[in-house]
């Protein structure tokens, strides 16, 4: 299945990927309104220093360990994209506890949240892929 | 065509059933359930006295879960014998199964001592079940007073639940701190400010020692007048069935890293079973829900057939009360370093080379990356220390692991 991919070479750090994944995620018609000046809460984000940086999403992992944790059965597995049912979760935060990649974080109501490849949105295709200037994150097929 | 039981009906039950479906969809599975409901979320009994839960969005599973799965679900049935021999199951209704293969998930009942006067309390709960939280719920009023025997994850998260319901809550404990099992004196002293902060009183060094209807006699002298009682002292596992027929038990039944317990063809999970902990390097009782998970799936996948090992267990834990959170993981005997700031305290146990346990109050922000380290026992002479200590984030990973976590399917 396709998943999103990013190559440290090319990310410039520039965090706009995460802007677009907050905005995609909100489900308004305007960047600016939606975000200009308020906390942001992106299902992507940036690590790394000045020299390289890239940019963390689920890894739709083949056996995740998310799931098999989550102490509300709130998150599943539909078609190959871990999802997360928020109405279910409680905020006990025991997925953040056992994500190796640090890949899950909490919305703005408190419930968890984390990239399901825009899925649920109208974007078709990841936010975060599209929007970035340098081409730096992927949406691809990987062995 | 392969038979299968399963006795007892929570997550390591859940976890089997996906186990066996995943090798084995024809067998038949048949669920033995003491509970009437289908399976649910227990952890989340405090959420649902809290309000922020319902009994509906409290099921673990879906509606169909066990339709889809092709389970023959019996409610409201205790099994009551097992006969190794003729293979069969004695159930409380006087009807016997036979079996292939069981998995036996049985899970804890409450301990509670023998203490005098007991019998004269009228309202008193344990907080274990659906049933105990919705029994407890019809008990309390905004005018009552209550006491709650027992400072662990049960009782603390049962005072959170109940806060806005009662008048005014107690707890007391033995032990000289709260969440004595998972956190050091430091730890347990921030979290208890914070809960006193939110309205809970506590009794530390002190317990019950009598009680008469209405009031509590503590070991200090103190007397304690409450109108509910919550006895959250500590569980046991249920391990009788496999102890009656003389398989190996200890605290819990004990099974190897397959599931399988000294008895053939018979296997355990969840909070009734006592297996390998990676982080002490030992069996015991790891009475939490993710493990109760991962060993009924590993359960179900040999009792199918198929080949698996649950080999990497280690105790952790995510817990928050009126928005602070606790996270902890692994054992702490080893260095420790700290990382404190203004409402943080991060303590990171290390030993040959290894983060062997930690545990991190007021920043738990990507904890699983330190969780991952302990299980993957990630050498630390490989990643930066210095820097995850500081903040979790695999940007402290060499450029090779970075590779194989972010480049391809994990």
């Amino acid at each position: 299945m396709k998943r999103v991919y990013v190559n440290e070479e090319w990310c410039l750090g520039c965090h706009l990927c995460e802007y677009n994944c907050a905005f995609a995620n909100l489900g308004l018609k305007d960047m600016a309104d939606a975000l200009k000046g308020k906390k942001i809460f992106p299902r992507i984000h940036v690590e790394g220093d000045e020299k390289i940086s890239y940019g963390v999403s689920c890894r739709h992992c083949e056996d995740p360990m998310c799931i098999k944790s989550c102490i509300a059965g709130a998150i599943s597995k539909e078609n190959g994209v871990v999802t997360i049912d928020r109405s279910k979760c409680v905020g006990c935060l025991t997925c953040v506890l056992v994500c190796p990649y640090g890949a899950l974080a909490p919305s703005e109501e408190g419930t968890m949240q984390k990239c399901e490849l825009c899925v649920k949105n109208s974007c078709g295709e990841p936010a975060c892929v599209t929007g970035c200037p340098n081409k730096a994150i992927v949406y691809e097929e990987r062995g | 065509m392969s038979e299968y039981v399963i006795i007892g009906n929570g997550t390591a039950a859940a976890g089997c059933i996906e186990g066996i479906r995943s090798i084995d969809s024809e067998g038949k599975i048949t669920l033995i359930s003491k509970e009437k409901y289908k399976v649910y979320s227990r952890p989340l009994i405090s959420y649902l006295l809290e309000g922020k839960t319902d009994v509906e969005r409290m099921k673990y599973r879906g509606e169909d879960f066990y339709e889809k799965n092709n389970v023959s679900f019996f409610p409201g049935i205790s099994a009551t014998k097992i006969d190794a021999d003729k293979k069969e199951i004695s159930l409380d209704n006087e009807e016997k199964i036979s079996y292939d293969k069981i998995c036996v998930s049985t899970g804890s009942s409450p301990f509670v001592p023998p203490f005098e006067g007991l019998d004269s309390v009228q309202k008193k709960f344990s907080f274990m079940t659906l049933d105990d939280a919705l029994s407890l719920k019809e008990a309390i009023n905004p005018e009552s007073r209550v006491l709650i025997v027992g400072a662990g994850l049960i009782g603390l998260k049962c005072a959170e639940g109940i806060k806005d319901l009662v008048k005014e809550i107690t707890v007391c404990d033995l032990a000289d701190r709260i969440l004595s099992s998972i956190l050091d004196a430091e730890c347990a002293g921030i979290m208890q400010k914070h809960l006193e902060e939110n309205g809970i009183k506590f009794l530390l060094s002190d317990s019950a020692t009598k009680f008469e209807s209405n009031k509590a006699y503590m070991k200090s002298g103190k007397e304690v007048e409450f109108d509910v009682l919550v006895l959250a002292i500590g569980v046991r596992a249920n391990i009788s069935l496999v102890k009656n027929i003389e398989g190996e038990v200890n605290r819990g039944i004990v099974v190897n890293t397959k599931m399988e317990t000294s008895v053939k063809d018979i296997y355990a999970a969840g909070d009734c079973s006592e297996g390998y902990d990676a982080s002490i390097g030992g069996n015991r009782v790891l009475a939490i829900l993710p493990n109760a998970y991962m060993q009924g799936f590993c359960a179900g996948v040999n009792m199918a057939g198929g080949e698996k090992e649950f080999s990497n267990a280690i105790p952790m834990n995510s817990i928050g009360f009126f928005g602070l959170h606790v996270m902890t993981a692994g054992c702490y005997d080893g260095e420790c370093f700290e990382e404190k700031r203004e409402g943080v305290l991060k303590r990171f146990f290390v030993k040959d080379n290894k983060l062997i346990g930690y545990m991190l109050i007021g920043e738990t922000d990507r904890a699983g990356i330190y969780t991952s380290m302990i299980r993957e026992k990630v050498p630390l002479d490989t990643v930066d220390f210095e820097l995850l200590r500081k903040v979790a984030t695999t940007f402290a990973f060499s450029n090779e692991n970075r590779r194989k976590k972010f480049g391809g399917v994990v």
